[in-house]
């Protein structure tokens, strides 16, 4: 077990590969509840968060999600969201997911970014819980489950990144189609007093599909196989989106939020370093920090890297200055003293099977 | 090798002493408890044979898909044999993790450092608070 922005979790149940594995071929299971979760409600909602995000929030219909950033005033990454535009008996409300890391400081962000708008801002946390299930089997053992209590409809044709109310042991639930695997696969919040009793059902009834519960190992090293950023490492305040390849996750076009008028001028900006993927050759992994080079040039700074298990060598994502940002470039890494040979390769690492 | 009869360093390497010709020989390797927790095992950096070490200086390391770990020698004295079939078959170390998992050994030129290993006893009770 170790601490991760304050939540005691389990690096891996069985091991890091073993689950890896589990999830490409079959199912993995994932306590996702440290990610944290805001309800926004309220008559100004979609103009309020529409002010503070790079994507466009006014036309999220009921059923939708976007993913979506937090920049500063000055295009810095605050954070990476999902934002859930949802209903219950209350109307219409957005659910937003944060990183865990930055929930005290993105729910501080808000507050300070009300501007008198009519908006009801609640951290909903800890009083839910979050649960990914993940890999090619998912939607089977997702539609079993459903079927137990209700005629399971809807589950299997719910489209990627839509979400939609469903029920599972008798506890109503809100279920997306979403990920942070590179597989199929759902995502479920439910309430957190009854979400032992799911997730024991889940492993239960998933277990003849090969399902596996699945630790913090494995979701690093299948999200850095599908080349998802991970916010503190890719991603920070430090970073814009276009650096970090997320161009498509900012909406600049006739509208004005917190950072447009520095990401209006960061997107014209061709000279800053660029997110890439390295493969390697040897055994040894490139970390976090280790330094990147061109010959004897200092050209840029791991921030990812890991052993990948479905390509079975050496991965990483890293920042390197824009002249060797294209793929084919040859690079080293040091690691621990020794240069290592890489190669800037196109993201993702790994793309599921259609 | 028998691991109750093993003596232990708080860094979770094992050691078995034994006398050749007036010499004392340690034959180091790595707990079975460690190599569990490092799961997923992917390198391992060996000395060169004559290599010199101090008792608690490194000598190698072990990587696995969580993290790298400096290995510590628990004993002074030269490297005078390495195990060459470990880089290419690292799955020894956790199927035999007392046997062909064995990593140096060492011919010990001071014997003061023997007295502050662990016996097996200890050892699990280290291993039993770090959980």
């Amino acid at each position: 077990m170790v601490d991760f922005a304050g939540w005691s979790m389990p690096v891996h149940y069985s091991s890091i590969v073993a689950e890896h594995r589990a999830t490409r071929s079959e199912i993995g299971v994932f306590d996702i509840s440290h990610m944290g979760r805001f309800r926004v409600s309220g008559s100004d909602a979609s103009a309020y968060l529409d002010s503070i995000l790079t994507r466009r929030i006014v036309d999220l219909r009921a059923g939708r999600i976007c993913y979506s950033l937090v920049c500063n005033q000055d295009g810095g990454i605050l954070d990476d969201i999902l934002v859930y535009c949802t209903a219950d008996e209350r109307g219409e409300y957005f659910l937003l997911v944060v990183n865990a890391s930055n929930r005290e400081k993105i729910f501080g962000w808000m507050h300070e970014h009300f501007q008198g708008l009519q908006v009801e801002l609640d951290d909903v946390t800890e009083r839910t819980a979050m649960i990914a299930v993940q890999g090619p089997a998912a939607t089977k053992l997702i539609v079993d489950l459903a079927q137990r209590t209700h005629d399971g409809a809807g589950c299997a044709e719910l489209k990627y990144y839509r979400c939609m109310h469903s029920e599972m042991d008798g506890v109503t639930l809100l279920l997306s189609r979403t990920g942070y695997t590179g597989e199929d696969g759902f995502e479920l919040i439910l309430p957190s007093d009854t979400s032992l009793g799911v997730w024991t059902s889940i492993l239960e009834r998933g277990s003849r599909l090969g399902a596996c519960a699945a630790g913090l190992g494995a979701r690093d090293t299948l999200r850095l196989e599908a080349a998802m950023p991970l916010y503190g490492h890719e991603l920070s305040e430090g970073i814009n989106p276009f650096q970090a390849g997320l161009e498509f996750a900012v909406n600049l076009e006739q509208r004005d939020f917190v950072g447009h008028a520095a990401l209006v001028r960061l997107h014209k900006d061709k000279d800053q370093p660029r997110r890439v993927g390295l493969e390697l050759s040897g055994k040894r992994l490139p970390r976090e920090s280790y330094r990147i080079f061109a010959k004897n040039e200092d050209v840029g700074v791991v921030t990812s890297g890991t052993f990948s298990p479905t390509l079975a060598f050496p991965i990483a994502m890293g920042y390197v200055a824009p002249g060797y940002a294209t793929i084919g470039s040859p690079l080293e890494v040091d690691i621990r003293g020794q240069r290592v040979a890489a190669r800037v390769v196109e993201l993702p690492f790994y793309r599921r099977p259609k | 090798m028998d691991p109750q009869q093993l003596l232990y360093a708080k860094t979770h390497e094992w050691v078995h002493i034994a006398q050749q010709q007036g010499s004392k020989f340690a034959t180091v390797g790595i707990s079975a408890f460690a190599i569990e927790a490092l799961t997923d095992l992917v390198f391992i950096q060996l000395p060169e044979v004559g290599k010199i070490v101090t008792a608690g200086g490194s000598f190698g390391e072990v990587e696995s898909v969580k993290a790298v770990s400096d290995l510590y020698s628990p004993v002074e004295g030269e490297v005078v044999a390495i195990n060459t079939d470990l880089p290419d078959d690292l799955e020894t170390l956790s199927t035999d993790p007392y046997g062909r998992g064995w990593v140096v050994k060492i011919k010990l030129t001071d014997e003061s450092s023997l007295s502050s290993l662990l016996d097996y006893a200890a050892y699990q009770r280290q291993c039993e608070e770090e959980g």
